[in-house]
């Protein structure tokens, strides 16, 4: 593994992004953040889906600008993208009409290659990931895992110093995405390639621990970097290994701390506004959580990072459904320990109809959104608006599409409460019973 | 599952709300309809039109050429809509600026029905080209062109406009340069959907095809070498001999470009589609797979495909202008688009109204009525056509081997010119003494109506098995299955089969409701067969009415009936 100096490859000094809205105040989406990454490390960047932290990798690509602050690599600004850098895609980005191989070569074709040159580099990259015999298949014919180690073939092949993968895994079944993860860090480890520096987007916390030197959590509304944790652990990591479970727990830990940031003093509870951008997690999410809890063990207290590992979710799903439980005061966290609260553990063991009644409950107190639907609805006097409404509240400080989405569960959970009724062909929220519309 | 969407539209374009730039559209268009008209009348009254007399012989051996010339001329139209569609199309995908205008302009020019156009047009050609066949020529191949390019460009915006955002940002990463990203990402994207647009307009124009090269304006007969001419020619003398062997000519022409051309493309368009489909090999690419033929083209193909590779030097990644050279662009687009409305509104002060004058309120009162009639032609046909092929295409969509058995012949249907059928009923009608106004109408529908079959065989065809289980196992007596399954499942494409139907029969009215046989004139009351008989007695100021007229129903009708039924369908019943 190369060893780390003091400059840094790339940089990033204060950089926000805002996006613009048509009639409407911008969108701060990256805030004030700043990062360096140096030769030899692999950095994952860990946070929540939506959080911008796959804006902030596309900003080091040079795909989009800062509209604050500067990306520099090697000293030099990035407007645009740029050689050295590449890139792997969550979605693969395979172009369906070309074949591995064409696909693989379509990004030596803007460098001045000779034909023979640019196929031999393409077999190169394309042995290194273990395709060889599949040159000639399209991507339609392959797997997803083979997808993605197209695409980290056409990345390599070019021949990069640093390589920036959005969610490289997150398509993949968990099988093949350790798979895939294995021979990459093998990759690396081995230093076939000229590759000085990896940065990874993730959401799951096992790969972000399992590969990473350095990971920095990210926090969203607006994104900022929050903690920054490291690590000395060698490679090849395992599981099982003695020494990586402190590790994992602590990552647990600050990931659990940057969320409980926004808590007000004293309070074991998040307490929101009216446009905070609620996670998109259904009923049946929240319930099924709520009764895994219960029945997981008999004390109150359940680990995070075990009970995650037992249920097989990954860090983005657990986190965003016991955010949606802690607003609604069903459970709260503390040091890495869910703890269901008595609301919570009255709701486990309810029946179908007192848990929407516990759920109407919690909803009209603790979250504003549907409050306020609640009570526009009542002040109408024919007791009905449209959602499109509320839509045009909720972007004063989101964009168009997180507005649209946080309307769209907070109508859902609202139903489910029995709170007003909804119709979709037009668009129109009321009090009155579903039969009557 | 058969490849059976050919001929169904996936992605219809149709405006949204109107807005401003709609208006200015309009505008353009009609100022662009009576300068035409002006311009015509201009050159006819000084210098009658005067063209060489073409000899069209009912001699059964030259109608091998005769259809060779009518291929040709598709095809050459075919190239300069190929063209149009890959500079505008792309222009307008990358231009915001050019995009506001472009847009309602060319969903205007859909409009507006492609023979009252030629009409239009086809004197300017005479007078560009005195004396020569080319003038009529031109005005023949840009009818087709009309007929096609609209259509294939929306279709190749609407691709580029929705590339997928981490395709386009793979492409970004590897520093592709704007030529090679064009020609090795943005084209092969949108190929599927040109390719299916170029099918699609390729099968409507043979109607174009055979109907432009025999057009009568201002009473001379301008006939160009083709099988449209020769068909028209059979009909002044009547003989039916005659007309059974051009159908039948068209009838192997149809065929042989079904199998040369249209197979062999929608099965190489196959590798550009996303999702894996077998289809099988057409006979033909087996044929050139094996001969040396093959190879000589493929070496062109792989020629071409270098070049596209190839980094053209000026356009390195990232090249940008700069800031002076730009600001000279931006003062050059915009002086040019300056002199272009300065000429535009000169032409518009040129312009003699006095023509115009002499129409009287009442002519735009009788028009208007006949656009009425016209429009109520059109909905009887095209409900009873419904109700015919509903049953017969969910009944052959139930039975996938039926499906599979039956499609080529429907497509071969929906290529076939109907004008060419024209006579045989006309001679039916002219022998019973039928009705003309009743008679002559399913001529209409009789082309179009296969856009309806299709759509509702591939309708059916998505829905999926364990609906039809569900309701067999809960017994539901028919009429039920029908209301609760198989008409809402069916309705967004029975919609896309009728606007498409729609859509050709106004096209149809100008040519089907003023028929001939021999001394006979058929004459249907309606719109069409006013616009028929204004160019042929060379009345280019109430042809200009009756087009506008045409045009402002078929927008009408658009914006207020199916755009919001389709919309409403694609968002209720899929």
């Amino acid at each position: 593994m190369p060893i780390p100096s003091s400059n840094p490859l790339i940089e990033l000094n204060h950089v926000s992004r805002s996006f613009s809205q048509d009639h409407r105040p911008d969108v701060r989406v990256i805030d004030d953040c700043s990062l360096k990454i140096y030769p030899g490390e692999l950095v994952a960047l860990i946070g929540k889906t939506g959080s911008g932290k796959s804006t902030l990798l596309r900003m080091m690509a040079g795909l989009i600008q800062p509209t604050q602050g500067q990306v520099l690599y090697q000293g030099q600004p990035v407007t645009q993208p740029i050689p050295g850098l590449s890139m792997v895609f969550q979605d693969f980005a395979l172009l369906p009409w070309l074949s591995v191989l064409g696909n693989v070569e379509l990004g030596l074709e803007a460098l001045p290659y000779k034909h023979h040159e640019r196929r031999e580099k393409a077999l190169r990259a394309i042995d290194m990931v273990g395709l060889d015999g599949f040159e000639s298949a399209y991507p339609k014919e392959l797997s997803g895992g083979m997808c993605q180690r197209v695409g980290l073939a056409r990345a390599l092949a070019v021949d990069p110093t640093i390589l920036l993968m959005d969610e490289p895994f997150s398509a993949l079944d968990t099988l093949t995405s350790e798979n895939l993860r294995a021979d990459l860090m093998d990759l690396w480890n081995t230093e076939q390639t000229n590759l000085s520096a990896i940065l990874m987007v993730t959401h799951s916390i096992e790969e972000a621990a399992l590969m990473a030197d350095r990971i920095l959590v990210f926090s969203a509304n607006p994104g900022r970097i929050k903690t920054e944790l490291r690590t000395a652990l060698p490679h090849p990591r395992t599981e099982q290994d003695p020494a990586f479970q402190p590790w994992i727990d602590q990552v647990y830990d600050s990931i659990t701390q940057a969320a409980q940031d926004d808590k007000p003093a004293g309070s074991r509870y998040k307490v929101i506004d009216l446009n905070y951008r609620l996670p998109s997690v259904s009923i049946s999410e929240l319930s099924g959580l709520i009764e895994a809890l219960n029945n997981h063990e008999d004390s109150h207290k359940t680990d995070l990072s075990v009970f995650a590992e037992d249920m097989g979710l990954d860090v983005d799903d657990l986190f965003q459904i016991t955010e949606v439980l802690e607003i609604l005061r069903l459970i709260y966290l503390e040091k890495g320990d869910i703890i269901l609260t008595p609301i919570g553990r009255a709701f486990a063991d309810a029946d179908i109809l007192s848990r929407k009644t516990i759920f109407a409950q919690q909803l009209s107190a603790h979250v504003p959104l549907i409050r306020h639907i609640r009570r526009i609805l009542e002040d109408r006097y024919n007791q009905s608006a449209n959602e499109s409404r509320f839509l045009v509240e909720l972007q004063d400080s989101l964009t168009e599409e997180s507005a649209k989405a946080v309307l769209t569960i907070a109508i859902d959970w609202g139903r489910y409460a029995e709170l007003f009724a909804y119709n979709v062909n037009t668009g129109l929220l009321s009090l009155e019973d579903p039969d009557s519309i | 599952m058969p490849n059976l969407n050919w001929f169904t539209r996936k992605d219809l374009t149709l405006a949204p709300t109107p807005n401003c730039w709609d208006i200015i559209a309009l505008v353009i268009v009609l100022t662009l309809l009576i300068m035409l008209g002006w311009a015509a009348q201009q050159m006819l009254s000084p210098f009658q039109l005067s063209q060489p007399k073409t000899v069209i012989t009912l001699d059964p051996h030259i109608l091998p050429e005769y259809a060779l010339r009518s291929t040709l001329r598709m095809l050459i139209a075919l190239c300069f809509s190929l063209l149009f569609t890959f500079t505008i199309g792309t222009w307008a995908a990358k231009s915001r600026k050019a995009e506001k205008l472009i847009i309602p302009i060319i969903d205007l020019l859909q409009s507006i029905p492609v023979l009252g156009f030629l009409s239009l047009t086809v004197t300017g050609f005479i007078t560009l080209f005195p004396g020569k066949l080319l003038g009529p020529e031109c005005a023949a191949i840009f009818a087709i062109f009309t007929s096609q390019a609209w259509n294939m460009m929306l279709g190749f915006y609407q691709s580029l406009k929705t590339l997928p955002q981490s395709l386009s940002e793979a492409v970004q990463i590897m520093q592709l340069n704007a030529w090679q990203r064009f020609w090795r990402f943005e084209v092969p994207f949108a190929l599927p959907s040109l390719i299916w647009n170029t099918m699609l307009s390729l099968s409507a124009g043979w109607f174009f095809v055979v109907a432009s090269e025999a057009i009568s304006i201002s009473n001379q007969d301008i006939r160009l070498p083709g099988i449209g001419a020769y068909i028209a020619l059979a009909i002044e003398q009547a003989n039916q001999q005659a007309i059974i062997l051009a159908i039948l000519t068209m009838l192997a022409v149809i065929c042989l470009y079904d199998q040369c051309l249209m197979r062999p493309l929608t099965y190489w368009s196959n590798q550009f589609n996303t999702e894996a489909s077998s289809t099988k090999r057409p006979w033909i690419v087996l044929m050139f797979s094996r001969t040396h033929l093959l190879k000589s083209i493929a070496k062109i193909y792989a020629h071409f495909k270098d070049y596209t590779q190839k980094q053209a030097p000026p356009l390195k990644p990232g090249f940008k202008l700069n800031t002076q050279t730009q600001a000279y662009c931006y003062w050059l687009y915009y002086g040019l688009g300056l002199m272009l409305l300065g000429y535009w509104i000169k032409s518009l002060l040129q312009i003699d109204w006095t023509p115009f004058k002499i129409l009287q309120l009442h002519e735009f009162y009788e028009t208007f009525i006949l656009g009425l009639i016209t429009t109520a032609r059109i909905i009887v046909c095209t409900t009873l056509a419904a109700l015919i092929w509903i049953p017969i295409g969910v009944w052959i969509g139930l039975r996938a081997r039926w499906a599979t058995r039956l499609q080529p012949i429907i497509q071969f249907l929906a290529a076939f010119p109907a004008n060419l059928l024209f006579p045989v009923v006309v001679a039916l009608i002219v022998q019973h003494q039928l009705s003309v106004n009743i008679w002559t109408s399913p001529l209409i529908i009789l082309g179009t109506q296969w856009y309806i079959l299709f759509n509702v065989i591939a309708g059916t065809q998505t829905l999926k098995k364990s609906m039809h289980d569900v309701s067999t196992l809960f017994q539901l007596p028919q009429w039920i299955r029908w209301r609760r399954l198989i008409l809402p499942g069916i309705f967004p494409h029975l919609m896309t089969g009728i606007i498409s139907a729609v859509g050709g029969a106004w096209n149809a009215s100008i040519i089907a409701e003023y028929v001939e046989w021999g001394p006979h004139q058929l004459i249907a009351t309606g719109l069409g067969s006013y616009i028929a008989l204004q160019y042929r007695s060379g009345h280019f100021v109430q042809l200009t009415l009756g087009i506008t007229m045409m045009c402002l129903f078929v927008l009408i009708i658009n914006r207020v009936v199916w755009a919001p039924l389709y919309h409403w369908a694609q968002k209720r019943c899929q």
